[in-house]
């Protein structure tokens, strides 16, 4: 064995190593980071499934499901943002409030007007001001806020359930009757959420712009909303315990006073059908009612979860496509229970449930009677600030930490503060 | 034959030396030169170096980048895109009509988490030094399972404060198991956590069982430490229990019970996970102190502006506070050596 073999031996074995490693590099699958959250399993599993199959279909990109808590979206995902070390794409509900961050994907998707015809309305709740064209992502569902009420309650106390038209009064009214009768210790149970305020309110009259399209929180409509929230709490309409058991604008859901069957009235949304489904099962009748009226109009808010996209590339581009198909889109959602925020989608709601049939029905019927300010309140980028506001000071009212003369002269200075904070001046 | 195991033991122990050998000929290499420099007297500071190095990275270059993201305003993370520098924040904290009244204060929440953060710590460090110092005064006295008894009253201490503030909510919450005790008896079910005027007290309660244990265990080391004689010469003079306690047990405890009212003092300003899971700061903000105030502010604002600037002037504030009860600590310790000493 000469000095020449040796070293001929050394640089076959050097070429060698150096073409695996292009190779393994060239075949690397690109990974593409998706941030979710989800309703529990009923929304985690479909989505795990889509994605393993969209990994089996496509070797050249790895799709790495994180499913995280609603808290990390809200309040993670922001500073991961920006600081430069978000996910690739994320379920979000501050669909306008993060839109500096979200990636422009229009090069990337294999057919940009698919957007524009089937998510067209939405896609503007994503988009900056005066931006009209980009494509960041999609609505996963559409949901729309209102109230659910205990049927089985209802007939117990043998009651007759209203319908459409009836007012706010009314409701807490015959919410009150069922409950006295029935022993029920809540009759009515909200979501803490200045977003499921606004709806009612907007019935009551805000209207939550100025003139000039600018946020002008409190207004006579809003004043009327919460003072009747706050005297409902006071009265023992609705229990302190709820909304007493957190601070700030913290969100907190009733969902195990309903399920335990002591609520007659929950003021919710869309989003709680397949989990209604699920966990209430047999136990009682649940059943969504139309948005009770205000002077001004019977109207819930509209929302929604958008997957939307904070890095453009093919990989994110074909992701995007995969999950917003027709296909997937209607079989996501017809496991999930939700309405869907694609404008022609034909879904085949996987439940036999009638509650939840009854439920989906009424939600999307509710659709069409969404008043244009709470299209227009859902749209603007800066909603999040007004909403926290209500939730905050309202809860500081209604624990007698402040009057709501002083809440409402809060609420107004808290969203100029933020908006101050946030742009200047 | 045992010279020859010998031989063979040294012959492996130079084997083993080799590379050690080789290795601190290594460092020779680069340190002989350094020392030339420097001089020996400064190399302590080269060993230093690498601790300091990591203290820079994750203590002091934190600190710095708090007090300048303090002097800055915006809702950017980077400083490049920050306005700075500014006192805004300051000004902002501080612009109040009555500091007594935190309704005319512009950053409420802020005031209210400092009253909330007084009214805490007052009532929590009291009467977590009164408990620990009966439970230490009954654990040192010659009880039957008095070996258990301390490990029952250390083992909440081991707890995360996460577990700690999840199981006193199951107890403590109006469907808890609190409440179904107090319905057996046919009382009324009470709101603990979402009264205002029960949350405080509730989460003042649970404070003390979780960390009182270890301030229990410094008071029993100070009970340990007092010369048996004083007991006995006292009680041969007839002295009272209640006299000894005061005159002797207590006086001696003193200097304890200084480093349990600073450590509970630290400890107490810092208070936020267990409170954070047990009430959220809820009802309203009746138990909002101020590290969640900062916590809200600047991570947790559920889609409002994440105020960076102003959570990093109040957590300024707050470290003003620690820095002077860690100087009462080391002052005191101090003292309380150079005492020894002379004695």
């Amino acid at each position: 064995m000469n000095i020449k073999f040796i070293l001929k031996a050394i640089s076959v074995a050097l070429v060698s190593f150096s073409l695996t490693l292009i190779s393994a590099v060239s075949f690397a699958a690109t990974d593409v980071r998706i941030m979710w959250y989800g309703d529990g399993d009923k929304e985690n599993v479909p989505i795990a499934a889509q994605i393993d199959e969209f990994n089996a279909a496509n070797p050249d990109i790895n799709v790495i499901l994180d499913i995280v808590p609603y808290d990390a979206i809200m309040n993670t995902l922001p500073i991961q943002l920006a600081a430069g070390e978000g996910p690739d794409i994320a379920r979000v509900t501050d669909l306008g409030g993060l839109n500096k961050y979200y990636a422009d994907i229009t090069p990337y998707v294999a057919d940009p007007s698919y957007y524009e015809k089937s998510f067209g309305p939405f896609l503007n709740w994503y988009r900056k001001p005066g931006d009209t064209t980009s494509i960041h992502g999609f609505h996963s569902t559409m949901t729309v806020t209102g109230p659910y009420v205990n049927k089985t309650l209802f007939e117990q106390a043998g009651v007759d359930l209203l319908g459409p038209g009836a007012t706010w009064e009314e409701w807490a009214a015959v919410s009150i009757e069922v409950a006295e009768k029935t022993g029920t210790p809540i009759p009515m149970a909200w979501d803490r959420s200045g977003h499921r305020v606004s709806g009612p309110a907007i019935s009551m009259g805000a209207k939550y712009f100025d003139a000039s399209g600018d946020p002008k929180l409190v207004d006579d409509g809003l004043k009327a909303m919460t003072q009747m929230l706050y005297d409902w709490h006071q009265a023992g309409t609705m229990s302190k315990d709820l909304w007493g058991s957190v601070s700030g604008s913290k969100y907190h859901a009733p969902n195990d006073w309903w399920n335990a069957a002591e609520v007659v009235f929950m003021m919710s949304g869309s989003w709680q059908i397949g989990r209604f489904a699920n966990e209430v099962g047999d136990d009682f009748d649940w059943w969504a009612v139309p948005a009770p009226c205000g002077p001004a109009a019977c109207t819930g808010m509209p929302g929604g979860n958008a997957l939307l996209a904070f890095n453009a590339n093919p990989a994110v581009g074909k992701v995007m496509d995969y999950l917003s198909s027709k296909e997937q889109l209607s079989s996501f959602i017809g496991q999930v229970l939700a309405i869907p925020g694609h404008l022609d989608l034909q879904v085949d709601y996987q439940t036999d449930d009638p509650n939840a049939k009854h439920a989906l029905n009424t939600f999307a019927g509710a659709v069409p009677t969404i008043d244009q300010v709470a299209f227009d309140l859902q749209a603007h980028v800066d909603n999040r600030i007004m909403f926290n506001a209500i939730i905050s000071r309202l809860g500081q009212a209604i624990v007698g930490e402040m009057t709501m003369d002083e809440a409402w002269e809060r609420m107004d200075e808290d969203v100029e503060k933020q908006l101050k904070e946030k742009y200047g001046g | 034959m045992e010279n020859i195991s010998n031989q063979t033991k040294n012959f492996f122990l130079r084997i083993l030396n080799i590379p050690f050998a080789f290795l601190m000929h290594a460092i020779d290499l680069i340190m002989w030169p350094i020392q030339k420099i420097i001089g020996v007297r400064n190399m302590p500071y080269i060993f230093l170096l690498p601790n300091l190095i990591f203290f820079g990275l994750f203590v002091i270059m934190p600190l710095v980048a708090n007090f300048f993201f303090s002097l800055s305003s915006g809702d950017e993370l980077l400083f490049a895109e920050r306005e700075l520098p500014t006192t805004k924040q300051y000004d902002q904290l501080f612009d109040c009509e009555s500091y007594l009244n935190p309704n005319t204060c512009t950053e409420d929440f802020f005031w209210r988490g400092v009253y909330n953060t007084i009214f805490f710590v007052v009532f929590q460090v009291g009467l977590m030094i009164f408990f620990s110092v009966l439970t230490a005064v009954i654990l040192n006295k010659k009880i039957i399972g008095r070996g258990f008894f301390r490990s029952v009253f250390f083992f909440p201490v081991l707890l995360s404060p996460v577990v700690v503030g999840l199981i006193w909510q199951w107890i403590l919450l109006k469907n808890g198991a609190f409440n179904a005790i107090i319905e057996s008896y046919g009382g009324d079910k009470v709101s603990f956590l979402t009264d205002p005027s029960w949350a405080m007290a509730s989460v003042i309660f649970v404070s003390i069982w979780a960390h009182m244990g270890f301030y229990t265990l410094i008071v029993l080391a100070g009970l340990q430490a007092i010369p048996p004689n004083l007991y006995e010469a006292a009680e041969m003079d007839g002295t009272s229990r209640e006299r000894i306690f005061f005159r002797i047990t207590l006086p001696l405890l003193m200097p304890n019970l200084l480093v349990v009212f600073i450590l509970a003092s630290i400890k107490g300003v810092q208070t936020f996970d267990e409170i954070y899971v047990l009430t959220g700061g809820g009802p309203g903000t009746s138990t909002s102190l101020i590290v969640q105030y900062i916590f809200t502010t600047g991570f947790a604002s559920s889609g409002s502006v994440q105020n960076f600037g102003l959570a990093a002037a109040a957590s300024m504030v707050l470290g003003v506070v620690l820095l002077f009860l860690t100087l009462m600590q080391l002052y005191f310790s101090r003292n309380k050596e150079s005492k020894h000493q002379e004695i």
